[in-house]
């Protein structure tokens, strides 16, 4: 038998084998990083997933107020106060654009100011302005029009847009969403750094590795890719399970809200909590987020390992 | 290949380990470093396979100046070499196959298109039954002859070899050194760091001899 078909003879356990890894995945502090990445991907998850459902509120109730406009009466002496309501909700009625228009009678007018001024209330000694609510279609009614004929017709009435309530909602929902990336950029910040004080941990171990690879010929590309292969598996796993335990934490919110549903326990949960059911785009952020740290993991490894062998050189 | 021009060598403030060295290393030629202890053998091999830059002087490898290539360039150049290093180097977690085949990994060779080579090799030196054995398990010839392996599977140009022979008794000293001519006449220029007096009578060769930081060529 030749060297040749001794060779070959031996080959079949090389393919059986495979090349095993230059770098060993047990020289790296795995389960360390894995728990921290785990932990950073959970909260930027929760985070993410806090930032869509406000988002997705906002936007509710800003569209639920845009297409409610109301009519502020109010009452002077001298002046008939229910004929001036029904002339300014006929003024409304008459405006293209509305669909429905309704008049809040003087016992639903105290009903609402019940919670300050309490039961028992006689209304008629008070100046409480009478309010209307006009409910707009598609096709927003042109307001300014409208207010300018108030004005001119019914002397007491105002038209409230409630165009500074939506201006807060705007600006609250922008804030809310700002702070939501703002954490989100801090927590890969800190993860960033966890894999930069890992990687350098395991370049430090594995230095005579690197210094072996050095002198066979390797590039600065091909020690950063051994590096970063590792760290890539720990950055998804890490990132497969804390962004997994969120996506089931917000799944069991939703079946919890759903389950409550028509319960008397419904409106204090949603009080408490909000609505936590996300939507499809919430899961697909998070599970983004997970490909995101993932990637995140890599290249800063990669960076890393690139920046200590350049200062190795 | 190798030129060396009034080189020197200083660690930090200290003072020159190397002095003025202007020699020539041609293609496929056969030489011996030999000195005492602490001599600049090692300083001088290190430069040799671009481990260190010379403080002053120039060198040139393969018709390059190390002094300006950039990193890429120098594992390029780094990949004609071949280096056998006195306490092996080799990786521990590694089969013996796994690192002799390392070299050509690098180059990003698939492995199917290696493995009958890097098997050929280990029967040649004598490993063909420690094929799939890791390092710790293996006699100090045998990882001496892993490390040749490994200098040599990619057919440098260029092998230095430091202290070869230090961890082997004659007999395998006497089998490695018949190696080296092998590669030699294959067309390996052949530089062997020793100061094993005995191996280099076995074969009469051009003999650089470092003394003090200065060389001393016998041809």
């Amino acid at each position: 038998m030749t060297v040749e078909d001794q060779a070959m003879e031996q080959a079949a356990p090389a393919e059986a084998r495979g090349p095993a890894p230059i770098v060993p995945s047990d020289s790296i502090a795995g389960t360390a990083l894995l728990a921290v990445i785990a932990i950073m991907t959970f909260l930027a998850a929760l985070t993410l997933g806090a930032v869509v459902l406000v988002r997705a509120s906002a936007a509710e109730w800003q569209s639920q107020i845009a297409r409610e406009v109301t009519i502020q009466v109010r009452p002077a002496e001298g002046r008939d106060t229910e004929a001036e309501v029904r002339k300014a909700a006929g003024l409304a009625l008459a405006a293209p654009g509305v669909t429905d228009v309704r008049p809040y009678t003087r016992a639903e007018s105290a009903r609402l100011l019940e919670p300050w001024l309490g039961t028992g209330l006689a209304l008629e000694e008070l100046p409480v302005p009478r309010l209307i609510v006009v409910k707009t279609g598609a096709d927003a009614p042109d307001l300014a029009a409208l207010r300018q004929q108030l004005a001119r017709e019914v002397p007491g009435a105002t038209l409230d847009d409630h165009r500074a309530w939506v201006g807060h909602m705007r600006a609250m929902a922008r804030s809310a969403v700002a702070a939501g990336l703002g954490v989100l950029a801090l927590v890969l910040a800190a993860a960033m750094l966890s894999v930069t004080f890992a990687t350098r941990g395991a370049m430090s171990t594995n230095r005579p590795i690197v210094e072996v690879l050095h002198f066979v010929g390797a590039k600065h590309a091909f020690i950063a890719g051994e590096f970063q292969r590792h760290f890539l598996l720990l950055g998804l796993k890490g990132g497969a399970i804390g962004g997994g335990v969120a996506i089931l934490l917000f799944f069991l919110a939703g079946a919890l809200g759903r389950w409550l549903r028509g319960s008397a326990g419904e409106s204090q949960a949603t009080a408490l909590f909000g609505s936590l059911a996300l939507g499809p785009e919430g899961y697909a952020a998070i599970i983004g987020l997970i490909i995101l740290v993932g990637a995140v993991t890599a290249g800063t490894s990669r960076l890393t390992v690139h920046r200590t062998l350049r200062a190795m050189e | 290949m190798v030129r060396f021009e009034n080189v020197g060598l200083r660690y930090g403030l200290g003072p020159e380990v190397l002095r003025d060295l202007t020699f020539r290393l041609e293609p496929h030629s056969f030489q011996f470093l030999t000195g005492p202890s602490g001599a600049g053998k090692s300083s001088l091999l290190r430069l040799l396979y671009l481990s260190l830059k010379p403080t002053r002087g120039l060198i040139t490898l393969f018709g390059h100046d190390i002094v300006t290539l950039s990193p890429d360039a120098m594992a390029t150049l780094r990949r004609r070499i071949g280096i056998v290093f006195q306490d092996f180097r080799l990786l521990d977690h590694l089969s013996t196959y796994d690192n002799v085949a390392l070299p050509l990994r690098v180059l990003g060779r698939d492995e199917a298109s290696y493995r009958a080579e890097v098997i050929e090799l280990l029967h040649w030196v004598g490993l063909g039954e420690k094929i799939w054995s890791l390092p710790p398990v293996l006699s100090g010839g045998e990882k001496q002859r892993a490390a040749i392996a490994r200098a040599v599977i990619a057919r440098p140009q260029l092998l230095l070899a430091d202290e070869p022979t230090g961890n082997v008794d004659p007999t395998l000293a006497r089998r490695l050194l018949r190696l080296f001519l092998e590669l030699n006449k294959s067309g390996t220029s052949v530089l062997i760091a020793t100061h094993d007096i005995a191996l280099m009578d076995l074969y009469d060769a051009r003999r650089l001899v470092l003394h003090e930081g200065r060389l001393h060529v016998y041809e």
